[in-house]
């Protein structure tokens, strides 16, 4: 139980996808505008990681020793197929769910986050519920980014922001300072 | 014939005496007696460094910043902060840049005062500590004539860090991190001890804190609700397992006291709800005993006030009190 929780805290917060590795900007940058939006799009991360976390480990138990170099390829194909399928499947049995995150979830099946996590997750060897433990902790972590974001930038509306700045270049700056005090949990839990 | 005028204006009608150049020349002023502790403990250089580093402030101020905004004050107390946060050899140019970096990426392009969500002078320490890792954690020890300025403090750009004929030594909390030894109470309370420029003597701060809590310019719930989860946090840690450095240790050491007076109290980057200063309070003491015990740096008041700061806009939305007469049904949907 001990490395589950060490697994989630690490990639959540310590070498959090967006903020230490700068993965999964697209929706940092693009759906961070309102607080409620982040937060759905924060569900359908975990969500989709989660579907990534076990077509990856299903790949890496039972297919990538015989085919070592369709890892790649084959991350990107059937994590993005099984999203797509597992779309269509909430599509017909639960229409309120699919509102709730139908939109996003096309968006972010080919992201760069989902794919590090899943090549990662098979790097370090974990098994199935350690890499559960990590999809989680990462999906917790993007959530928490898009949320603390979102939440800025509504504040920001009543700022005088210089017309230099404007737009995507504050939402880059203060994504740098996050990233910045972030650094704060650079090493922690690794004595 | 003059037609009749009605002025309308908005809300509040009632305007208190206290004006913002009012506080904030307030915390200038309260701020003289921690720089002379820094001048007393570590010398001239000390005092060079907090120059360099308003000197910064105030040029990109002055440059960038909106016509007549040196008045208020604000620079200056960011400036100030920031060099006292520093390391008393640290090199003079470097504080300028991080003087230059905490007005400019701090404050000027969020729109200038108020309307920033980090705190400048953390922002720019923060940056400076990314930067140049080596210097600001390169530790003179106090002692020697009070013009004596070390060699490191009149370092050029590019030119390494000049002679390195100064005796160094570690602070309390790296001291107590990577050796485990732990310093005397007395000493860290006082002030005699290796450490940043304006942090080391809790006494002087808390004096100069608490005068500007007595004055109602911060709101003291949020240094007092940060001290009680630090102490309770520690307490119970130190009882579980006694290699972990008891309360007062923690308290007083590092830059607990001067963040906690007056980085976290910062009017614009803290919550306004009083709910909100509580949780902001209580957020930076949690994180500030996570980070000092389980994480690879020896001091985490920096970061902790700054991870804090980027959740006090949720903080606000979340603490946000229910307007006088609105239905329930309304305020929780």
């Amino acid at each position: 139980m001990g490395d589950l929780f060490w697994i989630f805290i690490s990639a959540m917060v310590v070498n959090n996808f967006t903020l230490f590795y700068f993965l999964g900007l697209c929706p940092f940058m693009g759906v961070s505008g309102r607080v409620y939006t982040a937060l759905r799009m924060g569900a359908a991360n975990i969500f989709v990681l989660t579907v990534a976390s076990i077509c990856a480990w299903f790949l890496n138990a039972f297919v990538l020793p015989y085919a070592p170099y369709l890892k790649l390829i084959s991350f990107i194909l059937v994590i993005a197929s099984a999203v797509q399928i597992t779309e269509m499947t909430i599509k017909k049995l639960s229409p309120a769910l699919f509102r709730a995150l139908g939109i996003y979830l096309p968006l972010i099946t080919t992201n760069c986050a989902i794919l590090f996590m899943a090549w990662t997750q098979a790097n370090r060897g974990y098994n199935f519920f350690q890499g559960l433990a990590f999809a989680w902790g990462a999906g917790a972590g993007l959530t928490l980014a898009l949320v603390l974001m979102a939440s800025i930038r509504e504040n920001l509306l009543f700022s005088k922001v210089p017309e230099i700045a404007k737009g995507n270049a504050i939402v880059f700056i203060i994504a740098g300072i996050l990233s910045l005090a972030f650094m704060g949990f650079a090493g922690l839990l690794s004595t | 014939m003059r037609l009749p005028q009605l002025l309308v204006t908005a809300s509040p009608h009632l305007k208190g005496p206290d004006t913002t150049p009012k506080i904030m020349w307030n915390v200038v002023g309260t701020l003289v007696p921690v720089i002379a502790a820094a001048g007393y403990f570590f010398g001239f250089g000390a005092l060079l460094v907090v120059f360099a580093a308003t000197l910064g402030s105030l040029l990109t101020e002055w440059v960038f910043g909106p016509k007549g905004s040196l008045r208020d004050g604000s620079g200056v107390i960011t400036g100030l902060l920031l060099g006292l946060t520093l390391p008393p050899g640290f090199p003079l140019w470097m504080a300028f840049i991080g003087g230059v970096v905490a007005i400019g990426f701090g404050k000027l392009i969020f729109g200038g005062l108020g309307q920033n969500i980090f705190n400048p002078a953390l922002l720019g320490r923060a940056f400076l500590q990314a930067a140049f890792p080596v210097a600001i954690t390169t530790w003179p020890v106090g002692g020697g004539g009070f013009w004596d300025v070390r060699a490191e403090n009149l370092s050029l750009p590019f030119m390494g860090l000049g002679q390195t004929d100064t005796v160094t030594g570690a602070t309390p909390l790296g001291l107590m991190k990577f050796e485990g030894v732990a310093t005397a109470v007395r000493d860290l309370f006082l002030g005699t001890i290796g450490g940043s420029a304006g942090e080391t003597s809790a006494l002087v701060i808390t004096l100069c804190g608490g005068y500007l809590a007595l004055r109602n310019f911060l709101n003291w719930r949020i240094p007092i609700s940060i001290f009680i989860t630090v102490a309770v946090l520690s307490e119970l840690l130190h009882l579980l397992n006694p290699a972990y450095p008891g309360p007062l240790f923690m308290l007083f050491s590092g830059g607990l006291m001067i963040g906690a007076w007056f980085m976290a109290t910062d009017m614009v980057t803290s919550p306004v709800t009083h709910k909100g200063c509580w949780i902001f309070g209580a957020g930076i003491g949690a994180l500030v005993v996570i980070i000092r015990l389980w994480g690879g740096l020896p001091e985490g008041v920096m970061y902790s006030i700054l991870i804090m700061n980027a959740f006090v806009p949720y903080i606000n939305r979340a603490t946000q009190p229910t307007v006088f007469g609105t239905r329930v049904t309304e305020a929780a949907s």
